[in-house]
């Protein structure tokens, strides 16, 4: 019970993450490889403002304001030049995009691990004698509850929604009709990279620590998410992410965390195996 | 290359080429002085794996993030059979070329089984499954007590065989092994790329529906590719098993496959010559940068965040320009030679319409 309940609340970090990747691959058609990175270096952001400031609030903000300049600045620096033709260019600039990153935060502040603090208390609360969710936890899955609940009022019930859903579905028919779809690309990134940036935030604290390669798994986790859900479908991310979370947990708890990265493997060749197209993709193939 | 050899056409100008290229590389381990000979024996290893990569990516479009995972695939076959026949009195060739068969069957293996998945995948899919594999593989070795855990597993040693011990020093026995490993792998990769096969791999890579309208079984020649390089992969995994006497989870780590990707990436995707190119410049230019900042006087903490990050800082800045300025990579920059009648009929397929 208190693995499925510390499951789900990983979950939801994952969903959160995977949502991000969902926004650039609507948006362009592109996997960000390198959105574990720059989430990195915007919680490196949070941990260093937290510590200037002794604010776990402001340094979030911060680390989240981070992200969103990190996505504009990839967007508008690297990926704008990755040429449409082919599939591949795209991963193998986002590919050379994190190891700049990750040795960069190697090279300012070193291969140690750094314990980042938990904005609220982590032991989790009983309940008729079952551990339960901690207070951290309620605090993880409520915010990502409500930032993919205000998501999905900005994409279904605003102006820049629409805007932003036209020109990922149809970018040529969109701008014939005003639309500004490179603008609208440059938004999804910033969107998508600050999600990903709160993500990694949330769940640092929570595993081992700050290092320069934190989230390396949380970008595999987020994949095998992604790919469970079906790229095109937000919801299918949440669900994914739960599936995954718990499943990860349990391993975990039963047979070791080494495991784990076995897991999602296995995981990941299965649903490709049985279900290619994703359990809640709208798309018949998924051809990039 | 056909004004070197002009009467030799197909595959005997290509085994020609190689073995001359091998013969060559064999001379110069005379030059060189141990160190540089066991870097020689690093370079040939990669470069075997990177010709094998190379071709998967550059010729038949599918990028594979998990390469060192089938590099350690082979290193772990070719340890855990050489030191069950070390264990039954085997030594030299009867020891090593079991070894070699096994660790290149089991990356071949394994190269099939993710080739299967791959089929059905289109690119960045494909790369996350490969990269997930990847990740898994200190995992593999931690769960699997046969495997060695973190420490990873020894290999025997092998020194150099009687009739030369006088002559050569064990480092450039190993290179040799290394290099006329490479030269056979990359000779046979050459062969595959330049026939039928690699024509079919252009197809699938270029458009699979008009590949598959013309007649090319688009899935096969997916598998066959990744279990070609899978292939390649086992064979280096094996050589550098064989040169370190050791294989270990922590050297086939995520940071050590995505070298593997700029090393083909950086020589020009597809092209054999470039991925020497590559291997040559990863494994060369972090020896070059450990040298140059242990020259400075830098505290011992800067030093050693330098010399692990540097590299990869420069490597990937590399990998990035290159791949969204110059696609073509170094070899690109090489001006080519006119070419013979092959190129010329190429070209006049490409353009009918110009008769």
């Amino acid at each position: 019970m208190f693995l499925i309940a510390t499951g789900i609340a990983r979950g939801a970090v994952f969903a959160l993450f995977a949502l991000s990747l969902v926004l650039i691959w609507r948006a362009t058609r592109i996997i960000n490889f390198a959105q574990g990175a720059m989430a990195l270096v915007a919680t490196y952001v949070a941990f260093a403002v937290t510590g200037a400031t002794g604010s776990y609030a402001v340094g979030l903000a911060v680390g989240i304001l981070a992200g969103g300049l990190i996505g504009w600045v990839v967007e508008r620096g690297v990926m704008r030049f990755a040429p449409q033709s082919s599939h591949l260019t795209g991963v193998l600039a986002a590919i050379g995009l994190v190891m700049v990153l990750q040795s960069l935060l190697g090279i300012f502040f070193g291969a140690q691990y750094r314990a980042m603090a938990a904005p609220f208390d982590r032991s989790a609360i009983v309940i008729a004698g079952v551990p339960t969710l901690s207070v951290n936890d309620l605090f993880t899955i409520g915010i990502t509850l409500v930032v993919m609940f205000a998501l999905a009022v900005v994409f279904a019930r605003t102006s820049l929604g629409l805007q932003l859903r036209a020109s990922a579905f149809a970018p040529d028919v969109s701008r014939l009709l005003g639309v500004r779809v490179t603008r609208m690309v440059t938004i999804g990134w910033i969107l998508a990279s600050a999600v990903a940036a709160l993500a990694a935030i949330l769940l640092v604290p929570t595993e081992l620590g700050l290092n320069p390669h934190a989230t390396d798994m949380l970008f595999v986790y987020a994949f095998a998410v992604a790919v469970i859900g079906g790229l095109d479908s937000p919801g299918g991310a949440l669900f994914g992410g739960l599936i995954v979370g718990v499943a990860m947990s349990l391993l975990t708890g039963y047979l070791g965390a080494t495991v784990a990265p076995i897991g999602v493997l296995v995981l990941l060749v299965l649903v490709l195996l049985l279900r290619p197209a994703g359990v809640f993709s709208t798309r018949k193939e998924r051809s990039a | 290359m056909t004004r070197f050899l002009p009467a030799l056409r197909g595959h005997a100008r290509i085994v020609a080429l190689g073995a001359a290229l091998t013969i060559l590389a064999i001379g110069a381990t005379f030059l060189l002085d141990p160190y540089r000979n066991f870097q020689f024996a690093t370079i040939a290893a990669y470069f075997a794996v990177t010709a094998g990569l190379t071709l998967l990516v550059g010729q038949s479009g599918q990028l594979s993030l998990g390469h060192a995972a089938l590099m350690a695939t082979g290193g772990y076959g070719y340890a855990l059979t050489a030191n069950a026949l070390a264990a039954a009195g085997l030594t030299g060739l009867a020891r090593f070329l079991p070894a070699f068969a096994v660790a290149v069957v089991a990356a071949g293996a394994l190269g099939l089984l993710l080739g299967l998945a791959a089929a059905r995948l289109h690119g960045p899919y494909l790369a996350g499954i490969t990269l997930a594999l990847v990740v898994a593989v200190p995992a593999v070795a931690t769960t699997f007590k046969a495997l060695g855990g973190d420490q990873g597993l020894p290999s025997p040693y092998q020194g150099v065989p009687g009739a030369l011990q006088t002559l050569i020093a064990a480092e450039q026995w190993h290179a040799w092994v290394a290099i006329l490993t490479a030269g056979a792998v990359v000779t046979w990769l050459a062969i595959l790329r330049g026939g039928p096969f690699g024509l079919r791999m252009r197809a699938v890579r270029d458009d699979e529906t008009a590949a598959r309208l013309n007649g090319v079984p688009a899935g096969r020649v997916k598998v066959s590719a990744f279990t070609v390089s899978a292939v390649a992969a086992g064979a280096g995994g094996a050589v550098l098993c064989f040169i370190t006497q050791s294989v270990s989870p922590g050297a086939y780590t995520l940071s050590f496959s995505l070298l593997l990707v700029v090393a083909a990436v950086l020589g020009g995707l597809g092209s054999i010559g470039g991925a020497a190119i590559g291997s040559f410049l990863v494994v060369m230019l972090p020896w070059l940068i450990t040298t140059a900042t242990s020259q400075l006087p830098l505290s011992a903490d800067m030093t050693q965040r330098l010399t692990g990050n540097l590299p990869v800082l420069i490597f990937g800045a590399l990998l990035t320009v290159t791949i969204l300025v110059r696609p073509s990579g170094i070899v690109g920059l090489i001006p080519r030679f006119p070419q013979g009648p092959r190129e010329g009929l190429r070209s006049a397929l490409r353009s009918p319409s110009t008769e």
